[in-house]
């Protein structure tokens, strides 16, 4: 599905590349002890390593190296057994060594790639071109006072993965899937909790347009840290529209760091000084180049959970869900688990109809996770066991779903309770089938002259008489024989 | 008997073993000496109720359960570059003004722990660069040597004041740092001991940084053996610098007495220089003399690209510093002058905060990292670095230990070469070469000049053999015979 | 390669340190003499040379990821030259 801007010129594309900052789900920092946790008071969360008073030096984080090298795996992606940590220089108040420890030259996770499913079933390969990690910064508040930013340097020093794709992105919704998609592979690995409201995961959007048919690329603007997939998509759009509008005015794009504003629905230029960048990369020398070993990294591969793409084909191949079925169950890896749980015991088709559907459609409306769904695996498991084997009919396993979704209920007691067995007995059956019969002379007769049509209103009739408890099956075979017999 | 203060750390701690006298009127003495040497500007911050408290919980210690060990209750002083708990650091510059470290260097805690007691902290070149003691914001220190004509000479640099401590015999041993000869150079100006270990033998942590991969923590003293015995207890693995090597420390002390039969000692021919003194050359000559005389072989080795040293410190050195330096921004400790935005703040703060030659290094390491230049300079002298670091190691095959002068020259005047940057740096054209390659080297007092100012000669081994070092620094020391006196304490010099 | 006085004033806005307009010629000509000296560093040949980096030989030790540090502003503030309860400050920065 392309996307294409129509200008006055002609027909233009968006040439999109991300970059996004996902932070490594560790306890403590990147290169001090200090923790990571979210929300704690102002400069409470600060070793003297994170505030650079002189003579501190950096420790690294094993675990830190751990999930970057996951995470590359998960990508599908090369793993660099030595990789560099540099420093990039500059000025500003939420940095207080004066520069970020960064990978530059020598990241430890070179190409890979990730692929995408698009709303209309097929999917798309995005590259990847590295992943390294990094320092977070700390946070500047601008409003306090008049005069005055206050730091909080709680984040400084907090390890980030930058992820950074190749300008393989054509589209809005390419771009939304894979956020979406990186953010699924990332919590299956457990490597980032994906909270981008938190601030765990955020983007910078590299974005260029030029005419469809047109080689190379045009100058590109970076719209910096946009922090939600609706944001990320918003954000191209009115980027590319802006653009596109330049160029057929005869205008320059200038190669710059933007600002999105959801609010006015514009992106602006951040104020760029004078000489701005020169970040005068070099190697850190209170660090050593970062050797990785083969065992080291086939250990951690041996670790990878089974990842969304593999768990996908095994639900099309060795289950027969379709492709969209399969593809919204392992979005996320509790529902996944939670399919595979009510799967079990049942026949997966069904399962997935009843995930997908009944329970997908309640959590969406409720605006509940999985995780607090108030129905259990098990619980649903149960309820499909029983239609399974003729307790209930389909009909009734819907309502006893609904007191489920309302009590969390165990639905085997629930049909106990409010007596919704199926009647399976083939003696009350026949007497509410002669019952009907009896005050229905009409339609019974015309039953007997050959108007089938009429067997299904009977059959109605039969059901509500018995509160939908009997098996409309054996209802329909009773009739005919009666009336056809 | 000799005033307590002018005892060695070898004297001291068997003058406290046999309970003739007690750690407090060690203190004392080298309090009331520093007091008494306040025109030679040696410290920053003296530290008296420090002293005496650790002092006397020295001799509490001793009475209970004996000394732990040779520094216990020995009075030393620390370079003001060693972030000490409590105490005022200031690298000798306006810019950390006020500034109290929360925290104790690994060293300065190593040296706690062991027993010794702090009189105060030293004054040094500004962030520690320097070879004069010239440009720290607390005033030159002076020399106790003086000049032929009672002039005031330099101590060199940038461990000036530690040094000068030691020759005047305030105290027995003192912390310093050497990143291109910091050590080693003031050492032979002084004529005392100084020694820079191999890079990753003392931990950085707590050290003010000057130039990361080039910074290492050594002692002064009067002795070898005392140098031995104050680095043995510096020294150590910690798993607070990545650079720290995770080694054991071997027993240095017993390693001085090692005699130097059998001993291969190359002399690496490049190590002269034009105009260089003499006597200069006269000394070194000696030093293989007396060595050979012990039973060492001598033998003359190639350092080829000696000469390339010093450039390319000066631009690894000035690019390190350059961002080591970033974090002077007067938000977090120290000198803000304020400005309308955050960068004339910044920049009111640095330009205000750092002196002459810290701006000059600062706007240097700059330009050679910055775009379009990093590959021809930093990554060029990076791999001269590795060039020279080659030359020794090819050395090294054929030796054990290089036997060098340490410095061109004696003690000069205070305020000369101050006009002159590329003059000043050549005082460390000899030492520079150890610490590019990151190698454990040694100055000891050899000789005198034609002024009667001291010469030092310099010993430098292999990674991690500071034990072969110090046993050619012990064979020199007893040829040589070092008993000259600055004028100070009323020698000739 | 000679710096003028358009890149004293680049770089010291780069290392932020207020150098007055007068000065920038004299500081290009001290930082230039430094510049012309070790640029003899050319002669030297490097081809197929690595750049040194790291303690040779030695292997980077890695930490635990267990919290050992923070929870102390006072650690960290108690010399701050302007500080406003837990917080450091800076002159007012437009976005």
């Amino acid at each position: 599905m392309s996307y294409i801007i129509q200008g006055d010129t002609g027909d233009w594309e968006v040439i999109v590349g991300l970059e996004v900052h996902a932070q490594v789900s560790s306890q403590a920092k990147l290169f001090s002890g200090s923790p990571t946790a979210f929300g704690a008071g102002p400069n409470s969360q600060v070793s003297l390593i994170d505030a650079a008073m002189p003579g501190m030096l950096p420790v690294i984080n094993g675990y830190c190296i751990e999930q970057a090298v996951k995470t590359g795996l998960g990508l599908n992606a090369k793993i660099n057994k030595t990789s560099v940590f540099e420093r990039k220089n500059y000025f500003y108040a939420d940095l207080p060594q004066g520069y970020q420890i960064s990978q530059y030259l020598h990241p430890v996770v070179g190409e890979g790639i990730v692929t995408v499913d698009l709303a209309d079933g097929t999917t798309r390969d995005i590259g990847v071109e590295r992943l390294h990690m990094e320092q977070d910064a700390g946070k500047s508040m601008h409003d306090q006072d008049p005069k005055r930013s206050f730091i909080d340097l709680n984040r400084a020093g907090v390890c980030l993965m930058e992820i950074v794709t190749k300008p393989d992105i054509r589209s809005p919704e390419e771009a939304g899937a894979f956020v979406r998609k990186l953010r699924s592979i990332l919590r299956y690995l457990g490597t980032c909790d994906g909270n981008m409201e938190q601030g765990s995961m955020r983007a910078d959007v590299n974005v260029s347009v030029r005419k469809v048919g047109e080689e190379g690329y045009r100058t590109r603007a970076e719209i910096k840290n946009v922090n939600s997939v609706r944001f990320i998509m918003q954000a191209i759009e009115i980027e590319a529209e802006r653009q596109v509008d330049i160029h057929e005015s005869g205008g320059e794009i200038v190669q710059e760091t933007r600002l999105m504003d959801p609010v006015k629905g514009e992106t602006r230029s951040m104020r760029a000084k004078e000489f701005a960048h020169d970040y005068r990369y070099f190697p850190d020398p209170d660090l050593l180049p970062l050797e990785l070993t083969d065992a080291f990294i086939e250990g951690l591969r041996k670790t990878l959970p089974e990842l969304p793409d593999a768990k996908k084909q095994r639900f099309m191949d060795d289950m027969g869900l379709s492709a969209k079925d399969a593809s919204a169950l392992v979005a996320d890896r509790e529902s996944a688990e939670y399919f595979e749980a009510v799967a079990a015991a049942s026949d997966p088709k069904k399962a997935a109809n009843w995930v997908t559907n009944d329970l997908f459609g309640a959590l969406n409306k409720a605006g509940l996770a999985i995780a607090d769904s108030p129905i259990s695996a098990a619980h649903l498991s149960k309820l499909l066991g029983l239609m399974d084997d003729g307790t209930i009919s389909g009909k009734i396993a819907k309502d006893v779903f609904e007191i489920m979704w309302e009590t969390s209920g165990d639905p085997e007691q629930i049909v106990e309770d409010k007596g919704l067995k199926q009647i399976t007995d083939t003696g009350a059956i026949e007497a509410a089938v002669d019952a009907a019969i009896a005050s229905n002379p009409e339609q019974a007769d015309e039953i007997r002259q050959g108007n089938d049509k009429a067997i299904g209103w009977f059959v109605g009739q039969i059901m509500k008489a018995t509160q939908g408890k009997a098996n409309p099956q054996q209802v329909n075979q009773l009739l005919r024989e009666k009336l056809k017999g | 008997m000799s005033k307590l203060n002018e005892l060695t750390i070898a004297q001291a701690a068997d003058g406290l073993d046999k309970g003739e006298f007690s750690a407090v009127d060690l203190a004392e003495a080298s309090l009331a000496a520093a007091e008494a040497a306040k025109g030679l500007n040696a410290f920053i911050t003296l530290t008296p109720e420090v002293a005496r408290d650790r002092a006397a919980a020295s001799d509490a210690r001793r009475a209970k359960n004996g000394a732990l060990g040779p520094l216990d209750g020995v009075p030393v002083a620390v370079k003001d570059l060693f972030c000490t708990e409590g105490v005022p650091t200031t690298a000798a510059s306006h810019i950390l003004d006020g500034f109290t470290p929360t925290y104790e260097s690994t060293v300065g805690r190593n040296l706690i722990d062991a027993g010794a007691v702090m009189i105060g902290k030293t004054n040094l070149d500004e962030f520690a660069m320097g070879s004069s003691n010239m440009t720290s914001y607390y005033g030159p220190v002076k020399n106790p040597w003086t000049g032929p004509g009672g002039e005031d000479l330099v101590p060199g640099g940038s461990s000036g004041g530690s040094a000068t401590a030691v020759a005047a015999r305030i105290c027995a041993g003192s912390l310093g740092t050497d990143t291109g000869g910091s050590i080693r150079q003031p050492a032979s100006l002084c004529g005392i001991v100084g020694m820079k270990p191999t890079y990753g033998r003392c931990s950085r942590w707590g050290i003010v940084a000057f130039a990361s991969s080039l910074d290492q923590a050594g002692p002064f003293a009067r002795t070898v053996e005392d140098a031995a015995i104050l680095l043995g207890a510096m020294a150590g693995h910690d798993p607070k610098d990545s650079t720290s090597a995770p080694h054991d420390v071997p027993d240095f002390r017993a390693a001085v007495q090692g005699g130097v039969k059998g001993l291969k000692v190359g002399i690496p021919r490049e190590y002269t220089m034009d105009g260089m003194p003499a006597e200069i050359q006269t000394l070194w000559d000696r030093g293989a003399d007396w060595l050979k005389s012990q039973g060492a072989e001598i033998k003359e080795v190639s350092l080829p690209h000696t000469k390339y040293a010093l450039p390319a410190y000066y631009i690894v050195a000035p690019a390190e510093a350059s961002s080591n330096l970033a974090r002077y921004d007067g938000v977090r400790y120290g000198l803000r002058v304020d400005g309308d935005t955050l960068d004339d703040m910044y920049a009111n703060t640095r330009g205000e905060g750092f002196g002459a030659e810290v701006r000059r290094r600062v706007l240097i390491g700059t330009y050679v990292l910055s775009a379009g230049y990093y590959d021809a300079y930093y990554v060029k002298a990076q791999k001269v670095r590795t060039r020279i670091l080659e030359d020794f190691t090819k050395a090294f095959d054929d030796v054990d230990v290089l036997l060098t002068p340490t410095a061109p020259n004696a003690a000069f005047a205070i305020g000369a070469k101050m006009d002159d940057p590329i003059a000043m740096y050549l005082n460390d054209v000899f030492t520079v070469p150890a610490n590019l390659a990151g190698l454990p080297g040694i100055s000891v007092p050899a000789g005198l000049d034609k002024d009667g100012l001291p010469l030092g000669l310099q010993l430098v081994g292999r990674p991690f053999d500071e034990e072969t070092v110090l046993r050619a620094a012990q064979a020199i020391e007893d040829a040589a015979g070092f008993d000259a006196l600055p004028k100070y304490l009323g020698g000739q010099g | 390669m000679s710096l003028d006085k358009n890149d004293v004033r680049r770089v010291a806005f780069l290392a932020r340190i207020k150098v007055d307009e007068a000065d920038l010629e004299p500081v290009a000509q001290d930082l230039n003499n430094i510049i012309g000296w070790v640029e003899q560093l050319a002669e030297v040949d490097t081809d197929g040379v690595e750049p040194m980096t790291g303690a040779a030989g030695m292997v980077m030790t890695r930490r635990d990821d267990v919290v050992t540090d923070g929870g102390d502003p006072e650690k960290v503030l108690s010399n701050a030259p302007d500080r406003v309860g837990d917080f450091y400050t800076v002159p007012k920065v437009v976005e």
